[in-house]
């Protein structure tokens, strides 16, 4: 926007009745413009804002989807928090898998930019590579990697045996301790390259004079990385963090896809939990009060993630 | 020396860890069960195309891929239509509205889509809506409008304003201006929001498994559910449904990957 029509837009807004022909001009055509945003307007209030506020009111009541809904206060608030062992379980894996995922997630993209920065013919080609995940579906990807990650014949155990690492071929998808380590591993695979070009972008935006002056400095490269790169490029790991966080909380698709929850919801995070509380056991009520608690659970995340990067700058 | 070492050995353990799962998928969708997990790397003894056969005559895949080829188009040109059309208008808003018009939508991005499944379920049902493509184009809609209007109205708002004003000189009405003026300029941003809309609403999982039960209706991911249930672990005859849900996505990806990478990573940094 430039400063001109800024000061056009304040002076319409706080003075309507200083109106000369302009003005009326320009109220008049809000009107028409108000219009255009009708369509999209009526459908997310209908659809989404109205369905999303009809939680709310669900999330008091105990209803199993078919009869009456009936009101009974905050119980199904206190019963998650007091006498729910799996929601306690299933919070505790959404905490581990978020904070697994961001970590590497942050890290390997940050790495591999760092390596494929320089638009060389082969750096440009393993984007292209690293990238390919990004555009297949959540369900293919998981259905591939139940194949690699099958305990008895799949092909990791296969190669992990091969080369006498028996101890470490686990059933992968099927054990309470490392089945959501596993699928965390697979939402970083998917994801990675896409937060790597975001890094690509913020990185190739640091200027060079940086590098040369550390350079004539006699700076080692880990040392350019941690003077020069890392601060550099602190906006963008807040950008890749708050992203990948958000897309961990997302990952209903791969998960439910790979391992349903299972075993014994020890792969289940929240917004698989919400599904299979309304669709598999019919408590609607429970599962909207679930909701309720993962929208309080991101905003807090939320707000402390900004707190910590604006300490930072 | 050392970083020279670890890059290589780095970018060449993520490269085979991205070509393994590929070329697991794609030869195994011309190999026989057995001959995939015995020898799941291994160039097929036959390329055969029996899996694509089966496939095609065993299964309701075609119908699949319609279904998910009507659903994702109608969900794409309807969003891209009307928050272009909005995000124009939200652009030119003097007023506060305009702004709180904007709040209004982008507050939907902060939630994921799963925290309202109980809300929209019951609403559909009520109105009739479940095992209808038309319910899901209007799920898919709803819920991709604050992303596109937030990318949209963000690119509408840089086009100067002296570029309305000489059109408005002549005599251009506010549809006039979208049309003639604010569309054309739009192209790339609005082809890497289309671009973006496709790749989510081709593989989404999460609307079509709450809304459709009727097989002859699934959506390609959702049915991709079913085939893993009934082939059991049937894995040739999976990779190769696998195949047929990928297939147009990839000859996109490879045919424009500038616009694929840019349109995805916009999607990405601005939700």
């Amino acid at each position: 926007m430039s400063k001109t029509e800024a000061g056009a837009r304040k002076g319409a807004s706080s003075r309507p009745q200083k109106s000369g022909p302009r003005g009326r001009l320009a109220r008049s055509n809000d009107r028409a413009y108000f219009l255009m945003a009708i369509p999209a307007l009526l459908v997310y209030a209908l659809f989404y804002l109205y369905p999303t506020l009809t939680n709310l009111r669900y999330a008091f009541s105990e209803w199993d989807g078919l009869q009456e809904a009936k009101f009974i206060g905050f119980k199904n608030f206190t019963r998650s928090l007091t006498n729910d062992d799996t929601f306690y379980k299933v919070l505790g894996n959404n905490i581990e898998f978020t904070g697994l995922v961001v970590i590497f997630q942050t890290a390997l993209s940050l790495l591999f930019a760092i390596f494929l920065l320089k638009n060389t013919r082969a750096s440009v080609a393993l984007r292209t590579l690293y990238f390919f995940p990004t555009i297949l579906s959540s369900v293919s990807v998981a259905m591939v990697w139940q194949f690699l990650y099958e305990p008895n014949l799949g092909p990791l155990n296969v190669f992990l045996n091969s080369i006498g690492l028996d101890f470490l071929a686990l059933n992968w998808l099927g054990s309470e301790t490392i089945t959501l380590r596993a699928v965390a591993f697979t939402q970083v695979w998917f994801h990675t390259g896409q937060m790597m070009v975001v890094y690509i972008a913020g990185l190739q935006q640091i200027p060079q004079e940086l590098y040369e002056a550390a350079e004539v400095d006699g700076a080692t490269r880990w040392q350019q990385f941690k003077s020069v790169t890392w601060p550099m490029a602190l906006p963008t790991t807040a950008v890749v963090m708050a992203y990948t966080t958000i897309q961990s909380f997302r990952a209903f698709d791969l998960i439910y896809a790979m391992t349903q929850g299972g075993p014994n919801n020890s792969s289940s995070i929240l917004v698989t939990l919400i599904y299979l509380t309304a669709f598999n056991e019919y408590r609607f009520g429970y599962a909207a009060t679930q909701s309720i608690y993962l929208i309080v659970f991101i905003l807090v995340l939320t707000a402390i993630q900004r707190r910590l990067l604006r300490t930072r700058y | 020396m050392i970083y020279k070492v670890g890059r290589a050995f780095g970018l060449t353990l993520f490269s085979v860890l991205i070509l393994i799962p590929v070329l697991v998928v794609v030869l195994g969708s011309f190999k026989g069960d057995l001959e995939l997990m015995t020898k799941p790397l291994a160039l097929p003894e036959r390329w055969s195309f029996d899996n694509y056969r089966n496939l095609l005559e065993g299964g309701q895949i075609a119908n699949n891929f319609k279904n998910s080829t009507i659903v994702t188009l109608f969900s794409v040109l309807l969003t891209l239509f009307i928050s272009s059309l909005a995000s124009f208008g939200i652009a030119r808003i003097i007023h506060v509205s305009g702004k709180v018009l904007l709040l209004l939508f982008t507050m939907g991005l902060a939630i994921p889509a799963a925290t309202s499944i109980i809300g929209i379920y019951q609403l559909f049902v009520t109105l009739n809506l479940t095992n209808t493509l038309h319910g899901l184009v209007i799920i898919n809609v709803a819920s991709t409008l604050p992303i596109s209007i937030f990318i949209l109205s963000a690119f509408f708002r840089q086009i100067p304003t002296e570029i309305y004003e000489s059109a408005a000189m002549d005599g251009a009405k506010p549809f006039r201006l979208y049309r003639s003026v604010a569309l054309p300029l739009s192209r790339p941003s609005m082809g890497a929001v289309a671009i973006f809309l496709f790749v989510i609403t081709w593989n989404d999982l999460l609307y079509p498994l709450l809304l459709i039960t009727r097989s002859d209706l699934k959506t390609l991911p959702l049915a991709l559910i079913d085939y893993r249930g009934e082939y059991a672990i049937n894995f040739s005859m999976i990779f190769t449904a696998v195949m047929v849900a990928s297939i147009p996505m990839v000859v996109m990806y490879l045919a424009m990957q500038k616009s694929f990478v840019s349109g995805l990573t916009a999607g990405a940094v601005k939700g």
